[in-house]
């Protein structure tokens, strides 16, 4: 028999999340997947497994899980308050889960998209070749309390116990980005002052897209009304009517009549992803020349993080005794503080 | 900046998109031959199976070509893309082969097109010959977008350039026919708009129940069939399949 991860208790938003389709855009569907792909690299390189495996991507809030047999899990994405039958687990770490114990995730501390994956991945009816749930084509749906979610076979069964420094992420900062499809149709004056102008979240947002917050009048291409609906690509940042800008994430429409004025480049989207209310941010356009020579590939992500990955504790076969001790709350803290 | 910020206005435009994007533009307004040459050009660049492209899509007159930036440069793309465009006319370029027709029931007026008799008006024209023009002409799927499998089609005859409502309509039906600026949207979804409702089929143009869930490709052809609110509703209570009596044939 497979293995299943019991929900118990399902946050207000979770969904099955992996890389997402491509080659539907023709269709009129945007690849969609994990909107934090780092998270994605670093729940891999931590379990050992692909890339492509499934996780459970949760926004805002964990849930409470059990397993149905041993399973592996780790635990990457925005830091949640998080603990098995009662003992601190620490995050961008691995762990055994045994069948019966309970793990509880608790409101993000940074960021908005945590992550818990399982060894073999989340074993869900793949659709057009990916599990990604998109909620706004109707594709899957949120995870609910109650649901038995299928885990792969997991070959690992036995490595669990790492923990790695995961990239940052969660605090802003400076955005690269790239020219796009409208970025012309914004005259000069208005493109430096976007590069001048500190930004930050609004709550407002959805894994469709961000709003952004400034102050100063709108980023207008004088001509907003009149621009033909054109394709749109993920990281976009989208000046709508009344000026204000939005970045589309992984569920963003495939065409649309809002003028862009620049897109993310890739190695910077988890920053816009993670954003919170009030994490400041500000845009740089780099050149294509910079954003190829600073582009990692994700695949190149995981194998640079799986080589760093360390043991969590020098016998993780105890671990789960050890984790019962204090003496661990010193190692706890410590990541705590690489995390924020 | 890139030079990228001195935009040409001449056409085809060819412009990079992000770090894996380049679109080709075929013109500023939508035209048919624009969406034709869109199309065509598409299907040239899909039949070129150029190393490094992962995917290709159209919008209502752009092709938009996706491709690995670690497998292949941006240069190298551009160069290849030039060639192929080649100072042909596009929009004379015969559309690529495997497209299909469907001949697609749809009651139009009443209760299953509420906005006729106002669009017909918009277009000056009564509401018999509207019925006759939207089930007389065969419309192109123009490009799908804003939902998935939801098809924009067209184009229709110049009369038929009428505007958007001022307002939204707060829901249309899945399965309805909208109309605005020489264009129809088939909803795949229930959802508020501001094009004016003339007519509704029981035709899924997304069906997340079957192995290939979009029923239309872009360049297919619909032209719709004259059935009344009772056939229609027939069809809705009797049919599994999504197609909602539609049958299809390729074009040759």
């Amino acid at each position: 028999m497979t293995a299943a991860l019991i929900v118990r208790r399902a946050g207000p938003a979770m969904t099955v999340q992996d890389l997402g389709r491509k080659g539907q855009l023709v269709y009129g569907l945007a690849a969609g997947g994990a909107a934090d792909r780092v998270a994605l690299a670093e729940g891999a390189a931590l379990l050992g497994q692909s890339l492509g495996l499934a996780a459970i991507e949760m926004a805002g809030m964990g849930g409470e899980f059990e397993a149905t047999q041993d399973i592996r899990i780790a635990l990457t994405g925005a830091p949640m308050k998080a603990d098995l039958d009662g003992a601190t687990v620490v995050w961008n770490a691995s762990y055994l889960m045994a069948a019966g114990q309970r793990l509880t995730l608790g409101a993000a501390r940074s960021g908005n998209y945590g992550y818990l994956h399982v060894g073999g991945g989340i074993d869900s009816k793949p659709f057009l070749a990916s599990r990604a749930a998109h909620l706004t084509a109707g594709i899957g749906k949120l995870i609910q309390s109650g649901d038995h979610l299928p885990v792969g076979t997991d070959p690992l069964l036995d490595q669990t116990g790492n923990v790695l420094i995961p990239q940052d992420r969660f605090s802003g900062g400076t955005v690269t980005v790239l020219p796009s499809v409208h970025t012309a149709h914004f005259p000069e004056d208005v493109r430096a002052r976007f590069e001048a102008t500190a930004f930050e979240r609004t709550p407002r947002g959805n894994r469709q897209g961000a709003e952004l917050a400034f102050e100063g009048p709108p980023f207008s291409t004088g001509e907003q009304l009149t621009i033909l609906s054109e394709c749109m690509t993920v990281g976009d940042i989208q000046m709508t009517g009344d000026g204000q800008p939005f970045v589309l994430l992984p569920e963003c429409q495939t065409v649309g009549g809002y003028p862009r004025i620049g897109t993310v480049t890739p190695g910077d989207f988890a920053k816009v992803a993670q954003a919170t209310p009030g994490t400041p941010l500000r845009f740089e356009f780099v050149t294509h020349e910079q954003a190829l020579a600073a582009h990692r590939p994700l695949e190149t992500l995981r194998a640079d993080m799986a080589r760093s990955v360390q043991p969590l504790i020098r016998d993780p076969h105890r671990m789960h005794d050890l984790l019962s001790y204090q003496l661990i709350s010193g190692a706890i803290t410590g990541w705590d503080h690489i995390e924020d | 900046m890139t030079d990228q910020a001195k935009q040409s206005k001449t056409f085809p435009r060819l412009q990079n998109v992000g770090l894996d994007g380049l679109l080709i533009t075929f013109a500023e307004r939508l035209s048919d031959g624009a969406n034709r040459a869109a199309l065509a050009f598409r299907g040239r660049v899909e039949a070129a199976d150029i190393e490094g492209i992962t995917e290709t899509t159209t919008s209502l007159a752009s092709t938009f070509v996706l491709f690995d930036p670690l497998k292949s440069d941006l240069d190298h793309i551009r160069a290849q893309l030039l060639a192929l465009l080649d100072g042909t006319d596009w929009a004379d370029v015969p559309l690529p082969q495997g497209r299909r027709l469907w001949r697609v029931p749809a009651a139009f007026g009443g209760t299953r097109g509420p906005q006729l008799d106002e669009a017909a008006k918009l277009a000056g024209i009564d509401r018999d010959r509207a019925i006759e023009e939207m089930t007389s002409t065969r419309v192109r799927v123009l490009t799908i977008g804003f939902a998935p499998g939801q098809p924009y089609l067209g184009t229709l005859p110049p009369h038929w350039n009428i505007p958007r409502q001022s307002g939204l309509t707060k829901q249309v039906p899945t399965g309805a026919i909208a109309v605005a600026i020489r264009q129809l949207v088939l909803f795949t979804a229930s959802t508020p708009t501001g094009w004016r409702m003339i007519g509704q089929t029981a035709f899924r143009g997304f069906r997340p129940d079957q192995d290939a869930p979009f029923t239309l490709g872009v360049g297919d052809e619909i032209l719709f069939a004259p059935i009344s609110e009772q056939e229609l509703t027939e069809i809705e209570n009797t049919d599994q399949t999504g197609l909602g009596g539609a049958t299809s044939e390729v074009i040759t």
